[in-house]
């Protein structure tokens, strides 16, 4: 009896992959397993091999396997590329169409299912994927009654007989399965689930679902991978809600038209990927001048330039903190599970709110479309909070004064009025201005608007929830794992690993890059006999960033991996093994 | 409360313009229109980008919002979505419009939201000191271009007419009373109205000046049964006039963007509640198990 299996389903792309790691997926989770799918995909829309792992769990999982339990082939690339991660006790369930072939030193048994050929007695061919969801079942012992309801949901409009059809074909593969295992000992059932009610989402789903709970009502935005689910995702809600998606003609007119959303009063987002970001850069410099409050999603992928599009990478960091030229107030929040993504997501418009001042939320590819399993949102944990936004304004004794949009207080941060608001006219202006907004460039004035910008951030680390996330069970720790964004559920399981082996392992996961929770961080890196970052750049910018704000930097060692894929446990765990036997690591 | 004046819209900033700028008579006419109109300055967003014109929302006295070079119209755009009862005008140079925001400028025609876009056109970079201006003529000798331009000057009114533009009108900064009912007709106009302003740059322009223009311009209203709403017409006696005609080129009845925008609140957007009904987040929660 297991309690995770790890299935993959490969093929060439746009031939119902998806729909099979979908379907499949979408049962489990209703069967309360935790599920963490990747998939592995080339920018092609059609061919090119693509496949979709997923993670089947009784707890909770946040990462990537390097391994592999059953692997469900379509063709024969999908066997040569992937049987190397399957171990002994591993299945292959491969079309019988294609005359599947083991490779030689392959550790897991082939069985050869006539997927096409059960689909078309059903039906059509294209009810191969029903086929292969049945010889799973078979694989791990469960029955396939609890993919009815799916079944029911995606061909129900199409009438019972399709229904009927697909869940014979299902039937049909089940049984053939079932037949060609023989009596083969029960090593790949799975253990049963808890039957709890749970969602199943994208990273992506997340961001926008959490942006609609605050209140957001208007996207700007340019489709990119890994980004464009999210204004996908938001065109079809923010309607019901009298918003809308606007499809711009490039980054900059995004990220401009948010500003003007902003300005006038309504919380309005854009997301894009690096190279967007690249374009977006002045603007929201335009936001930190002004107090315009923004966010801005940033779902990483594999740069420079085009780079990797379709592969996770984490190498924005730098560009984030510092892209926009000048100085300016700006917040760099980075979520590292589909479940912050939602609560973050909202959260960042209050900051944005409250600060006057564009927000980064950050996030990688592996968090954007990795599909996970989320407890279900709670929509009383979202407040939302406006900040200084005046409904009326006293008229003023000088005629030709302007409402002092900003004033110099204490907090840095002045009162907004929103136009359309009566006595409230002021200018608002990219140059340095006055508290009314007039272009000046009086040094007394340039060094006070300054100032005043740069301390309204003085206390948002101490307010920010939780900007680290630490898991410390050691007070004195052989090693301090670092990192953000996806990468947290591979430190947490490499970090199970180690204490296996009684190494004392803690794990802060960075939650509010910029500014940078120097204080929050500093105890554990103290504690720490080595402190090793993970990061998925070639250059170690959140390491830099630590070195820069915390220090200590002879004990601060980068684990890198800019190859595309995301991290796996083992390499964590590996790479954590090298840093303590050799006091350095060169992978 | 009495109707507003142009007064009204004075604030006391004086421009930094060069004395005999062409912008302070548009400045004057903007001020002028809003009050024809009958707007008052709080229902006025003006959104202007950078260059000597793009100073004007410094010098209007209602909200104005002075942006980054060539970004005006998105941040109007964006104004304009989050609240569509402000009245929004965009402002700024022929560089800001045709060659940085070009993209732009061709997409809010074509996407039509209903925004009044008043470029002045000087034909020439007046803040950095005097370079080429996609709008400047063959030849125009500047210091980017010593021996004259030799790309062919964008024309702005047929690439309006191109882009599917709903208001297409072209005017000259000293003749404010034309100027002034041109602004007006664009603000009443729903949709997107573009004009383009001749507002000559005393400093860096010695070719096109207000002399040049007296000579070479021609009135529509003088040409004998001049059809504004007849697309092929305004084209063709654009293209016989070498572009320089001032007047309502065309004007086209479609609707809004905001008109078509599926399940867009009649009520502006920023004065909403922003709380999610709860069955409204259930349900949303819901599809995803
Ligand atoms: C991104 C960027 N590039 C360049 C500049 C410098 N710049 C400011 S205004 C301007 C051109 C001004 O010409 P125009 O738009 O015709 O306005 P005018 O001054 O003639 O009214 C340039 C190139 C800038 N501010 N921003
Ligand atoms: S330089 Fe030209 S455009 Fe600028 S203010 Fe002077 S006259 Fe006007
Ligand atoms: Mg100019």
């Amino acid at each position: 009896m297991r309690e995770e299996i790890i299935w993959k389903v490969g093929g060439q792309q746009g031939e119902g992959i998806e729909s099979t790691g979908e379907i499949f997926s979408v049962g489990m989770n209703r069967l309360g397993y935790h599920l963490y799918g990747y998939r592995h995909f080339s920018s092609r829309i059609k061919g090119g091999h693509t496949n979709n792992k997923v993670r089947v769990s009784t707890e909770k999982v946040n990462a990537v396997s390097e391994e592999l339990d059953i692997l469900v082939a379509f063709d024969q690339e999908s066997i040569d590329v992937n049987y190397h991660e399957l171990s002994e006790g591993g299945v292959i369930i491969a079309d019988a169409k294609f005359k599947p072939e083991n490779p030689a030193d392959s550790k897991a048994d082939l069985h050869a299912v006539p997927f096409t050929e059960i689909a078309k007695e059903h039906g059509t061919a294209l009810m191969k994927n029903m086929v292969a969801i049945g010889a799973t079942c078979a694989v791990l012992r469960m029955e396939v009654e609890v993919f009815t309801s799916i079944i029911q949901e995606i061909f129900g409009r199409k009438g019972e007989d399709m229904v009927e059809k697909n869940m014979q074909a299902m039937q049909a593969g089940f049984h053939y399965m079932k037949d060609s295992l023989g009596n083969e000992e029960e090593s790949l059932s799975l253990a049963a689930a808890d039957g709890e009610k749970r969602m199943y989402m994208i990273g992506n789903d997340a961001i926008a679902l959490g942006a609609l709970a605050a209140g957001v009502r208007m996207m700007p935005a340019y489709p990119i991978t890994p980004a464009s689910d999210i204004m996908e995702y938001l065109i079809k809600k923010l309607p019901d809600v009298g918003g809308t998606v606007i499809q711009t003609e490039d980054e900059i007119a995004a990220c401009s038209m948010a500003i003007g959303s902003n300005y006038a009063g309504v919380r309005s987002l854009t997301a894009s990927a690096g190279p967007g970001l690249s374009l977006m850069m002045e603007a929201i410099g335009l936001a930190g001048m002004t107090e315009t409050p923004l966010v801005v999603v940033d779902t990483q992928r594999g740069g420079p330039s085009t780079g990797l599009p379709t592969k996770q990478e984490q190498s924005d960091l730098m560009q984030m903190i510092y892209g926009t030229h000048g100085d300016i107030p700006k917040v760099v929040m980075a979520p590292s599970t589909a479940d912050e993504a939602f609560y973050d997501a909202a959260e960042s418009f209050n900051i944005a709110d409250e600060y006057q001042c564009p927000v980064i939320l950050l996030s990688d590819l592996q968090l954007s479309l990795s599909k996970q399993t989320v407890e279900p949102f709670d929509l009383t944990q979202v407040d939302i909070r406006r900040g200084k936004v005046l409904d009326e304004v006293k008229e003023r004794e000088d005629k030709n004064a302007y409402f002092k949009r900003y004033q110099v207080t204490e907090d840095g941060i002045s009162p907004r009025v929103l136009p359309g608001t009566k006595n409230g006219i002021h200018h608002v202006t990219g140059l340095e201005h006055n508290e009314e907004g007039r272009p000046t460039e009086a040094t007394q004035n340039r060094k006070d608007q300054m100032e005043k910008r740069m301390r309204k951030l003085d206390r948002l680390v101490e307010r920010f929830p939780n900007p680290v996330a630490v898991n410390a069970p050691h007070e004195e720790s052989d090693l301090l794992l670092v990192g953000f964004n996806a990468t947290r559920g591979a430190i947490e399981e490499a970090m199970a690993e180690l204490e296996k082996e009684g190494i004392k392992a803690n794990h802060a996961h960075i939650r509010l890059i910029h500014p940078f929770p120097t204080e929050q961080l500093k105890p554990y890196v103290d504690a720490a006999k080595q402190v090793l970052v993970v990061e998925n750049n070639a250059t170690g910018q959140l390491a830099n960033i630590i070195k820069m704000n915390v220090g200590q930097i002879d004990k601060i060692h980068s684990h890198l991996k800019f190859d595309g894929d995301p991290f796996y446990p083992e390499e964590i765990y590996q790479g954590s093994k090298e840093l303590l036997e050799h006091e350095s690591i060169h992978i | 409360m009495s109707p507003s004046t142009f007064k009204d819209f004075r604030n006391n900033v004086k421009p930094n313009w060069c004395p005999g700028c062409g912008d302070f008579s548009v400045q004057s006419a903007i001020q002028r229109a809003a009050a024809n109109v009958g707007l008052t300055p709080e229902d006025l967003a003006l959104v202007s980008g950078i260059g000597c014109s793009g100073r004007i929302s410094g010098y209007i006295n209602s909200y104005g919002f002075h942006g980054t070079h060539g970004r005006a119209l998105p941040i109007a755009q964006g104004v304009k979505m989050a609240n569509r009862d402000l009245t929004v005008v965009a402002a700024g140079g022929d560089g800001d419009g045709f060659a940085i925001g070009i993209g732009h400028t061709i997409h809010a025609m074509r996407r039509n939201m209903d925004i009044t876009y008043i470029v002045m056109d000087n034909q020439v970079y007046g803040l950095t000191k005097g370079q080429t201006s996609p709008r400047s003529d063959d030849g125009f000798v500047t210091s980017s271009t010593p021996d004259g331009s030799i790309e062919q000057a964008l024309p702005p009114m047929e690439t309006a007419l191109m882009s599917g533009a709903t208001f297409v009108a072209q005017s000259f900064s000293t003749e404010i009373k034309e100027l002034t009912a041109t602004i007006e007709a664009g603000i009443q106009h729903k949709g997107f109205s573009i004009i383009n302003v001749f507002s000559p740059c005393v400093t860096y322009n010695k070719v096109n000046t207000y002399d040049w223009f007296k000579e070479n311009l021609t009135k529509l209203s003088d040409i004998e049964g001049y059809d504004n709403t007849n697309r092929t017409q305004a084209m063709t006696t654009l293209m016989e006039h070498n572009s320089l005609v001032t007047g309502i080129i065309y004007q086209e009845d479609r609707p809004a963007y905001e008109d078509m925008v599926k399940g867009y609140d009649e009520k502006p957007l920023a004065h909403q509640d922003l709380a999610l009904d709860p069955d409204y987040f259930e349900s949303l929660v819901g599809e995803f198990m």
